[in-house]
């Protein structure tokens, strides 16, 4: 039930194509101000999130470690796992960004016979490696429908990507691991039953919808063809700020394009902006230096105290009086 | 905001990244790559026509191509009927007969793509 639902959705946005072009001819619509709209969405909708991220205060010092902290000069400290400056949290930063390091450490924990035992579970990395590293690839390639002249390096990654040389036009690998990819991500949320238990229709949703696109790319390369000096026309018109609509695109290309315009309109109000987000994990970009400089929680307002010396000026005869000792006569 | 300064430079930095392709592009014109059509076999033509429809060869010409040279290798002849009955030899030579010119035909298309052909290192090319 919480797949089906996302499913319909990702249905009626195909069929939404195929009507509102198809049917109804409203090129103008599905090919000019759809994606328009759909890049306004994004990059405010960005800008709107990181800034909102941006005035939430941090109340404590959270970096997430797992070494040894930087102390006593004869204890060698683990500069990335236990970053102690700007340069550990930069290198730490990188190393999730790019190769997702926290999720290849993530370990199975399971009874085997009667030891606890923890094995290397590297799937969920591997899938989310071969599904980001493939989709930037993708997304670097279709640059040649942006530039009037294809620069040189979108060129040799689409050499590539194309490598193999399989049929006309040839085969691109990241089409096949990006499909691959996207699949298992779906396949381990419905089989696998802890994490089934905790999957939203949110999170089936951007697997679909990511598939679909996909699936709309290969078929429009390998199967149902379209003209793509044409396509290449309709984009460049877009992104000079001189729109136009072209004639004779197959109905194929603007199902492809409405599907990543609400990708991209879906992006910022998604777990999809963890793009963004990963970059203002306070776990992740501080450094763990909480016994060297001070974290001023911003929360804090200036407390009105009481301290003892007053105390003692308020009370001091009668605590003479009573026997007390007090410090000052 | 707190950290604001590294906040906005990274966001700035992101946004100018994305945006590149609409200001390297705005206000530059987009001349079509315009196959020539313009050789003595087609202005003899009385009705301009390639082997299959306008649509379908901008599409898929490389399927064709592709299809003609699976079956003259596999030796199922080299005669290609096609959607109009029409009869064609299946050789680049029907090509070259009317679209003389590779660099002012192929090559304005493929070159706007960036399309990296196969078709060269073995077939040759006219020589025009």
């Amino acid at each position: 039930m919480k797949a089906l639902l996302p499913f319909l959705a990702v249905v009626f946005l195909v069929l939404l194509v195929i009507a509102g072009v198809k049917a109804a001819g409203l090129y103008f619509v599905f090919g000019v101000l759809v994606p328009y709209a759909a890049a306004a969405v994004f990059l405010l909708g960005f800008v709107y999130r990181v800034v909102k991220w941006g005035k939430t205060p941090v109340p404590f010092h959270i970096p997430t470690t797992c070494g040894q902290q930087k102390s006593l000069p004869w204890i060698k400290p683990n500069g990335i796992e236990n970053p102690s400056g700007t340069g550990g949290v930069v290198i730490r930063m990188l190393l999730e960004v790019f190769l997702f390091r926290s999720l290849f450490k993530n370990r199975k924990t399971k009874m085997k016979g009667e030891y606890l035992t923890y094995a290397w579970a590297p799937w969920l990395w591997l899938s989310g490696m071969a599904f980001h590293w493939s989709f930037l690839f993708i997304v670097i390639r279709h640059l040649r429908f942006f530039f009037q002249s294809v620069p040189v390096p979108v060129q040799a990654i689409e050499h590539l990507d194309s490598i193999l040389n399989w049929g006309v036009p040839a085969l691109y690998i990241t089409d096949v691991i990006f499909l691959a990819a996207v699949t298992y991500l779906f396949l381990r949320r419905v089989t696998l039953s802890q994490v089934k238990a905790i999957t939203l229709p949110a999170d089936f949703f951007p697997l679909f919808l990511l598939f679909g696109i996909g699936a709309s790319g290969v078929l429009m390369r390998y199967y149902t063809r379209v003209d793509v000096v044409g396509v290449k026309e309709l984009v460049m018109g877009l992104v000079s700020l001189h729109p136009a609509v072209v004639s004779g695109i197959g109905t194929i290309f603007y199902i492809h394009l409405f599907l990543i315009s609400t990708l991209f309109a879906y992006f910022p109000w998604s777990k999809l902006v963890h793009a963004g987000g990963v970059f203002l994990s306070p776990t992740r970009n501080l450094s763990n230096n909480s016994r060297v400089v001070r974290h001023v929680n911003p929360w804090s307002y200036p407390v009105k105290v009481h301290t003892y010396e007053e105390y003692e000026d308020d009370f001091r005869e009668k605590m003479k009086m009573a026997g007390v000792p007090v410090e000052r006569e | 905001m707190y950290n604001g300064g590294k906040i906005i430079a990274g966001l700035t930095i992101f946004l100018g990244l994305i945006t590149f392709p609409i200001y390297y592009s705005v206000g530059k014109a987009n001349p079509h790559p315009n196959p020539s059509l313009d050789t003595p076999v087609i202005n003899q033509m009385k009705v301009k026509h390639c082997v299959e429809s306008r649509e379908f060869m901008r599409a898929n010409h490389m399927r064709l191509l592709r299809g003609w040279m699976k079956t003259v290798l596999a030796g199922k002849g080299c005669v290609y009927v096609s959607s109009t009955g029409e009869k064609y030899n299946m050789s680049w030579d029907t090509c070259w007969n009317c679209h003389s010119s590779k660099k002012q035909f192929c090559d304005r298309c493929h070159n706007y793509m960036a399309v990296d052909l196969p078709c060269w290192k073995c077939h040759s090319e006219p020589n025009t």
